[in-house]
């Protein structure tokens, strides 16, 4: 991709200007910059770290370190739907390793893995802090709660049909 | 409507919880919030409220259950430099998720709440760091801010009171540590979220080397209650030294899972039976972890442990955030440590050595164990990696991960055993 695909809009860049003023100090700006960045690209290439590293005014280094650091920021594209599954405590005991292996089958590939059409990446994720709606499954960062194989399934069939 | 006699306060955070749409200021306002806020901004002086607060006997809810008064108090005045507060709602311990339902349900509380505090401590910008997961979370909050500062409830000179104070949400991107309030800090001036050394504490050098204080989103959104029906009011619920209600973020095999605020003392077998509709299987439970993953199991014989910071610790373990995890005689005990395990191994920062190589040493084992692949030999080493991490680190993350794994040691250790003998046929 070009440079030029990785451009902040001019109402971004009214946006974060006015963030920053929130802070003592630009570099605090940085996770909400890159959650900015993510959700107008879809995940952070090197040219678009580097964009927001002069966007703040900080060296491109202090952006790598938060974009690895942080479990939520994607250095690779990922399918048009991020399945990410909570395997943690709550969940385990209440069937999510079981809905992770019919998500497996009903999707053809492993965790970790997108879809060949490129629609769907299934992920385990740690503790959503929903444990009461056990097992819960995040697409792009919605909550769906109690999610049974059956819902899961109509669920990823409502997502196909979508496109 | 919270009673003004203490025998009668069932809950404090979750008054309004049940009130449709009362995350709308003016359904919020028709429910009482912000009205003693004039009070306190007209009436009120900064050291009365630290009084209440410390008369009060409120310990903080985010897990250490330090008083919360007494922290506030810790903060120098004149320094020269402005006072920093922060909310810390990077909630992340598993099984932890009552903090979720105050922003979405209650945001009101929570900001009111934050300005009593804030002007109690003389700040002027405060922050709400809410964990990156909870967008929706934050999207309520931001509106809700949106609405108070158009009604002068935030922002430059509140209700013609002389103070100002501006809120933030700041939304983390997937970082458990960041919930330890120096990575908080460090993750809040937009670095790594790894844990500072302590000395100085936040109260003296905190954001930006100044004085900060954290407080969890339960804390501060019981401040409203108490400074209007006055601190000797709260210390009245509850028990001694453990006052107030709690939010119990109860998980795992109950029938009925999900967030209960019930006064301090209420017995930990009432509220799996009377609340969450008892076990899915069986009578009692298998395994009871009292305040998060984090904290030691408790056994059956404990099951009628009153919910009070004191009375976990005598049991052994720790109240920690209130988060529940029953295990009824279903759970595999042998997977469920290793799933933690896994969990803490991910979430190290990794500036320790004892815990970025321990939590991962105890990965592996655990791994090689449920895998079958374990031998008598890993028990021992299990056991002493676990024990060379606890308090040899900044922060408590090692010790928190020890936990599951020593509990499943001390109390399962014929099921490890048979783990490793089954498996190797």
């Amino acid at each position: 991709m070009s440079a030029v695909n990785h451009q902040f809009s001019e109402a971004r860049l009214a946006e974060i200007a006015a963030l920053t003023k929130r802070y003592p100090g630009n570099r605090s700006a940085v996770i909400p910059v890159l959650h900015m960045a993510q959700e107008d690209f879809g995940y952070l290439s090197m040219e678009l770290q580097q964009h927001v590293a002069d966007t703040l005014g900080l060296r491109l280094m202090q952006v790598r370190e938060v974009v690895t650091f942080y479990t939520m920021f994607r250095e690779q594209p990922s399918g048009e739907y991020r399945l990410e599954v909570c395997t943690n405590a709550g969940c385990m005991l209440n069937g999510a390793n079981e809905l992770v292996a019919h998500m497996c089958e009903t999707l053809g590939i492993k965790v970790g893995e997108t879809t060949p059409d490129g629609l769907f990446t299934l992920t385990e994720v740690e503790c959503a802090g929903a444990c009461a709606g056990a097992p819960v499954v995040q697409v792009n960062n919605v909550y769906h709660e109690k999610v049974t194989p059956e819902s899961m399934d109509a669920l990823i069939t409502k997502m196909r049909v979508k496109e | 409507m919270i009673p003004s006699d203490p025998q009668q306060v069932k809950q404090i955070c979750f008054d309004r919880i049940n009130i449709p749409h009362v995350n709308q200021l003016a359904i919020a306002q028709k429910n009482g919030a912000y009205a003693f806020l004039p009070t306190v901004l007209q009436e009120f002086e900064s050291a009365k409220i630290i009084d209440e607060m410390k008369i009060s006997g409120l310990r903080g809810r985010g897990g250490a259950g330090f008083p919360t008064g007494l922290k506030w108090s810790f903060v120098p005045r004149n320094t020269g430099k402005p006072t920093y507060l922060l909310c810390n709602a990077d909630e992340g311990e598993p099984g932890t998720f009552k903090d979720r339902d105050i922003m979405r349900f209650d945001p009101h509380l929570l900001i009111e709440g934050m300005v009593m505090a804030g002007f109690a401590l003389n700040v002027r910008d405060a922050y709400i760091y809410v964990r990156g997961e909870f967008l929706h979370e934050a999207n309520v909050m931001n509106e809700a801010i949106r609405e108070a500062y158009a009604a002068n409830l935030l922002g430059e000179n509140i209700l013609g009171s002389g103070y100002s104070m501006h809120l933030t949400v700041h939304r983390g991107a997937g970082a458990y540590i960041c919930g330890e309030e120096t990575a908080l800090i460090e993750s809040l001036e937009g670095k790594p979220g790894r844990p500072r050394f302590k000395p100085p504490f936040p109260a003296v050098e905190g954001f930006y080397r100044s004085p900060t204080v954290v407080n969890n989103v339960e804390t501060l959104a019981s401040v409203p209650a108490i400074l209007k029906h006055g601190g000797a009011w709260h210390a009245a619920i509850g028990v001694p030294n453990n006052t107030g209600c709690k939010i119990f973020s109860v998980s795992g095999h109950v029938n009925n899972p999900g967030n209960y605020e019930v006064p301090m003392g209420t017995s930990l077998k009432t509220l799996i039976e009377e609340y969450c509709g008892g076990l899915q299987h069986g009578t009692v439970p298998k395994v009871i972890i009292p305040g998060g993953s984090s904290t030691p199991w408790l056994m059956a014989e404990h099951y009628d442990v009153p919910l009070t910071y004191d009375a976990m610790a005598k049991a052994g373990s720790m109240l920690g955030s209130g988060a529940i995890i029953i295990m009824d005689e279903t759970a595999d005990v042998v997977a469920f440590s290793r799933r933690l395990a896994h969990f803490y191994a991910h979430e190290s920062c990794g500036q320790c050595t004892p815990c970025r190589e321990g939590t991962g040493w105890i990965e592996r084992m655990m791994g090689r164990i449920e895998d079958g692949q374990g031998s008598e030999k890993d028990l021992p080493v299990l056991e002493q990696a676990a024990k060379h991490m606890a308090g040899r680190t900044i922060c408590a993350l090692a010790d928190g991960a020890t936990a599951p794994i020593l509990s499943l040691l001390q109390h399962f250790p014929e099921e490890v055993r048979s783990r490793i003998t089954e498996n190797r046929l």
